[in-house]
Formats: C-alpha cells, sequence, structure tokens
C-alpha cells in the first residue's frame, strides 16, 4: 500500500509500518539479511492492527465503513460477478448514479444485483452523489427488481448510503413515495432476496433496497435509524455527541444480530474490508451463495411468508395479554 | 431528519406550522387563533371542529376528538389498548427513553402514540387507527408499527377498508433499528391487504413526515390530507442546508404534494366524515343494520 488514507485510530500502526518499510529498503541496497526482523515487526504490525479492529467503538466503525476505499458494489460485483451487463435507467426519464444495477453470474447462478454507489474521491462523489440515492434511483431499483421477478433471478441487494437525498427535486418527485412502494413490492417478489449492508446503511434510503430474505452485515458495517450526527442534534442538541449517539442506538453487526434484525455478521480482514479486498469479496460469495443454496428449497408462497413473518417479528412491546413480551402470538 | 424541526421548534417554543398552543393549555372559555389572530370561543371552535371559523387554520386536534368527529357515536371499539413500549435499548440521551416515556404516558393517558379499533361511519365498518402527536411527536417505535400491522392484518381478515391517520415526526430514534424495521413491517401488511383488493386510505395531517412519509403514508389506494398540512420526507431544515436556495412558499403542504401528484384529495377537517362516507360508499362498504361485534 503506497498511501493510505489513515483514520484517526489506525495512527498508532504507522509508526511501525514505517519502520518495516525503513528496514525494507535497508535490505534492498545492502547484502544484510534482514528477513527476521521484518517477519518479527510484521507479525507484531498485525497483532497490533487486530487489536485495534476488535476493540473498534460503534464511532470508529462508522469510519471504517466510511472509508474512503472500503469496496463499493460495484467493486464486490467486479470481483466475483462474471458476464456483468450494466442496466440502466428507471423507464421515467432518468438513471440516478447513487444506485447501480445489472444482471450477471455468480458461480453458475444468474442474479440481479443492485445496490447504492459511492464514489471514491470528491469527483466520483460528486458524480454518485455520495451515494445518496434519488426518487428516480429507487424506482430503477425496482424496475429492475421486478424484471428479475418475472424472469425468476434471484435479487442481490448492497446497502451502502448515508441516506436518501434530501433535496427539493426529491420531495417534488416523491422520495417518500418511492422508498414506500419498494418496501412494500419487495414483499411480492417470487425470487430469494438478500441483503448485504456493505458499508453504511442509512435509514429510510438503506431500507429501500432492504427487505429481504436475509440480512446480512460485514463486521465494521453500520445500520442506522437516524445518522448519530442527526441524532445528537436533536436529543443531544449537540452534535459533537455524536459518538454517544452512535453507541446509544445500537447499530452495529453484533448488536443487530441479537436486536433480530440482522440475520449474519461477516467476519472483515483486521484492518477493514479496505484492507483486504479480495478477501471482503471472497467471504461476501461465499455466504451469498450459502443463502442461495438455503433458499432455493422454497417454494414462492413459503418464501413470502417467512420473509413476512421475518419482518413481522421485529420489535419489541409489552402485551399483557399474551404475558410474552417480543414477538406477536 | 424531520424530528429536528419538530424539536428545535419546541426549543423556540413554538410549532411548525403554527399549530395553536391555546387548545393545549385547557383553560380559558376564549382563545386566540394563532393564524389569524381572531379571539375564538373555544365551544364554538370545538363545534366546528376544531377548524377557525374565521380563517380555517386546522387547529390540532388529539386522537380521542379525532376518533369523535369519523367515527358513528359509540361505535368505535378500541383494539390492544394495553400494549405498551419497553426499552430495548436502554437509551439514554439526556435523558432515558423510559423517563420521556412517563412523561408521555402521564400527560396523554395513552400507552404510546396511536389508537388502533374497528368502527363504522354512517353504518359503514372500518378498521381506523389515529396517530397522536401528543405522544412523542407522533414518532414510530415497535408498539405504533405492531397496532397498527396487526389492525392491518385484522381489516385482511374481516375484509374491511382501512383509515390511517397520519401524525408523525417520523421513526421514534430510541428504538433504534427496531422503529425503521417497523416500515416494512406495516408496509408488509399493506400488500396483504391491497392484495385481497380492499380499499385503504391514508389521510396526512400535520405534520407527516419521516419515516412514516417514507412507508404507509404513502401507500394509500386513496390519499387524503387536510389542508396546509406540513407532509414531506425530509426535513425543511436540512434541505436548505443542502440546497442553500430559497424554498418555495408552499413546500411541503398538503397542496404542494397534491400539485406534484402525490395526494388524491384535499379534505377540510369539516367534511371529512361526509367525503369517507362517500369513497366508502363509491367503493361498494355497505351499511350493517345492527352494530358491528
Ligand atoms: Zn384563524
Amino acid at each position: 500500500m503506497a498511501r493510505r488514507y489513515l483514520l484517526e485510530f489506525e495512527k498508532p500502526l504507522v509508526e511501525l509500518e514505517q519502520q518495516i518499510e525503513q528496514i525494507r529498503e535497508l535490505a534492498r541496497d545492502s547484502e544484510v539479511d534482514v528477513s527476521q526482523q521484518l517477519l518479527q515487526l510484521e507479525t507484531l504490525a498485525a497483532r497490533r492492527r487486530e487489536e485495534i479492529f476488535q476493540a473498534l467503538t460503534p464511532a470508529e466503525k462508522i469510519q471504517v465503513a466510511r472509508h474512503p476505499h472500503r469496496p463499493s458494489t460495484l467493486d464486490f460485483i467486479q470481483m466475483f460477478c462474471d458476464d456483468w451487463v450494466e442496466l440502466h435507467g428507471d423507464r421515467r426519464g432518468g438513471d440516478d448514479q447513487a444506485l447501480v444495477g445489472g444482471i450477471g453470474r455468480i458461480g453458475e447462478r444468474p442474479v440481479l444485483l443492485i445496490g447504492h454507489q459511492k464514489g471514491r474521491d470528491t469527483k466520483e462523489n460528486v458524480a454518485r452523489n455520495f451515494g445518496m440515492a434519488t426518487p428516480g434511483g429507487y424506482r430503477k431499483a425496482l424496475r429492475l427488481m421486478d424484471h428479475a421477478d418475472r424472469f425468476r433471478l434471484p435479487i442481490l441487494t448492497f446497502i451502502d448510503t448515508p441516506g436518501a437525498y434530501a433535496g427539493l427535486l426529491a420531495e417534488e418527485q416523491g422520495q417518500g413515495e418511492a422508498i414506500a412502494v419498494n418496501l412494500r413490492e419487495m414483499f411480492r417478489l417470487r425470487v430469494p432476496v438478500i441483503a448485504t449492508v456493505i458499508g453504511e446503511g442509512g435509514s429510510g434510503g438503506a431500507l429501500g433496497i432492504g427487505v429481504a430474505d436475509r440480512l446480512l452485515m460485514f463486521e465494521h458495517s453500520v445500520y442506522t435509524v437516524a445518522s448519530p450526527e442527526a441524532c445528537a442534534s436533536i436529543l443531544w442538541r449537540d452534535a459533537a455527541k455524536a459518538p454517544e449517539a452512535a453507541a446509544a442506538l445500537k447499530i452495529t453487526g453484533p448488536d443487530l444480530l441479537s436486536l433480530g434484525v440482522v440475520d449474519e455478521v461477516l467476519p472483515e480482514p483486521a484492518g477493514g474490508n479496505n484492507w483486504a479486498p479480495l478477501q471482503a469479496g471472497e467471504v461476501l460469495r461465499e455466504a451469498i451463495e450459502r443463502h442461495l443454496d438455503e433458499l432455493r428449497g422454497l417454494s414462492i408462497n413459503q418464501l413470502r411468508e417467512s420473509r413476512y413473518r421475518k419482518f413481522r417479528a421485529m420489535g419489541r412491546v409489552l402485551d399483557p395479554s399474551s404475558s410474552e413480551t417480543g414477538l406477536p402470538a | 431528519m424531520s424530528l429536528f424541526d419538530w424539536f428545535a421548534d419546541r426549543r423556540k417554543g413554538q410549532f411548525v406550522g403554527k399549530v395553536s398552543q391555546e387548545t393545549e393549555e385547557s383553560d380559558g372559555l376564549w382563545g386566540k387563533c394563532p393564524e389569524c389572530s381572531q379571539v375564538v370561543y373555544r365551544k364554538d371552535l370545538q363545534a366546528n371542529a376544531s377548524v377557525c371559523n374565521s380563517c380555517g387554520h386546522h387547529h390540532r386536534i388529539n386522537s380521542e376528538e379525532r376518533i369523535a368527529l369519523i367515527a358513528d357515536q359509540g361505535s368505535f371499539k378500541p383494539l390492544d389498548r394495553n400494549l405498551s413500549p419497553t426499552d430495548p435499548l436502554g437509551f439514554k440521551d439526556r435523558r432515558t427513553y423510559a423517563d420521556r416515556l412517563r412523561e408521555s404516558q402521564a400527560s396523554t393517558g395513552m400507552k404510546d402514540g396511536v389508537v388502533t379499533g374497528l368502527c363504522q361511519i354512517e353504518n359503514m365498518p372500518m378498521a381506523m387507527a389515529v396517530m397522536d402527536f401528543r405522544f412523542m411527536g407522533g414518532s414510530m417505535g415497535s408498539v405504533v408499527g405492531e397496532k397498527i400491522t396487526r389492525l392491518v392484518e385484522r381489516a385482511t381478515a374481516q375484509r374491511l377498508p382501512l383509515l390511517i391517520i397520519c401524525a408523525s415526526g417520523g421513526a421514534r430514534m430510541q428504538e433504534g433499528m427496531l422503529s425503521l424495521m417497523q416500515m416494512a413491517k406495516i408496509s408488509g401488511a399493506l400488500e396483504r391487504h391491497r392484495e385481497a383488493e380492499l380499499l385503504y386510505m391514508p389521510l396526512l395531517t400535520h405534520p407527516t413526515t419521516g419515516g412514516v412519509t417514507a412507508s404507509f403514508a404513502m401507500l394509500g389506494d386513496l390519499i387524503l390530507a387536510e389542508p396546509k398540512a406540513l407532509i414531506g420526507f425530509a426535513g425543511r431544515r436540512v434541505i436548505e442546508q443542502t440546497l442553500r436556495e430559497k424554498l418555495p412558499d408552499n413546500f411541503q403542504t398538503a397542496e404542494y404534494l397534491q400539485e406534484h401528484g402525490f395526494v388524491d384529495t384535499i379534505v377540510p377537517r369539516t367534511q371529512l366524515r361526509k367525503t369517507l362516507a362517500s369513497l366508502l360508499r363509491l367503493h361498494g362498504c355497505k351499511a350493517k343494520k345492527a352494530a358491528g361485534r
């Protein structure tokens, strides 16, 4: 890795890495054997990295989730998809660049893939609107999902957005309606749907492609009802309290697993997915194929019924009439 | 986030869209309309569905008053009245969620922010949910989601038309992702109601924003709204920040949404019961002779 984009908590690693680099250079210019020293230092660095990434706070996970080099939807598609053909347009006059989709093959299986798409730098991000989709983006997603439904292609969605775009035109074109219709229509789909939070899942904009039979989440991905920044400025009346809000909102994979929102948390390499993207791609491909295999046996009715039951069970209430908390009767 | 507007304006001691303060302070025979400053006799205001006689301003009313205005007298049968909220995240900001809940429960006498039940309009049976903005800004947590979902399921099972009166700042942050998932849960139940070819009408009242707008508020076969109600997905402040340009005066009002094709009809509150009855009849709903179960 030449120039890296460093997160605050990664700084303790920098010194070690610089030492390793210096020794390498030294070895290049002389005949001295430094392999022992190198191995020692590299082991130490790997261990430190692991320690740091195992102890990330929710606020730090957000930084990993938003890392500019974290593999994006199109990166993953490049990594594990053959015969990929990107499909454009909502058929209503637009082609949102923040929500991409197309068909391709994973192993033997043709599938439809859609996801939010962020950029890697400012220029790309402007073109991608920072991964914030417009109503047209959600309508494009639905058009593609309907296509998949007609041709019986399993649907894979990749969630990576700070939220749906908040703007004048988005309101005029019905951002709320576009997301709402997706929520309803995704319950009708007759094909398996697997959603994965690959980066940040921001509120309704994430859920708009998130009604699925399986919801997977990477270890350092986050999924939030409201951005911790917004939550902090509303409830704490102080945007600087975002780290506290991030912890209170329970936005990490393990938290959401225990709340029954997420089905599986996918492990990331120490250093996060940006550190070893190919490894991340392999983890995701394996998980997707495994879940698709599990879902393959279900009839259309079973599939839709279990999707309904999955969301039906979400939430915690106190119901004296059933003397149970949590699940409805 | 549109809840931001609500909290921000509460801080300033006023509310977006000038909702009357005097209806909330219940003492005094006389009050002043916040819109036209006309002094009104409270009894007159109530007799006119809390709509100002001189300017037509729709004052905020609570769920109980809503039900009285819409349902045939004595026909409303509440459901799941005892469902109450938990604190699944153990949430604490400057105050604990448990504390905020207790306060809202004490001031409203409700367990959470929605009343659901079966009723009749001109003897036509209907399922109805009424959100109450007084309860934590009408925010949607697990109880709101569960009660509405149960109501939709019952409406589907008993083949009833459904009315949901929306008034909400969006998802309830204190229940985290469980709140967000209520959007999907209710939308799933509505899909089945729709599949059964039954009529669903949301009525959007002031304000209907955030996660409610991005789910059941926008899923009606027919979408009704009250005059001048604030309806939107994102908060005005957020949009102004991203845009740095002036927003139209009627931005995110019921009229603006109708202009852009997202509201079927704007119904003044004084006409609501009559309009609902007409719509039910036009969709083949039949009056029952005896009172419903
Ligand atoms: Zn007035």
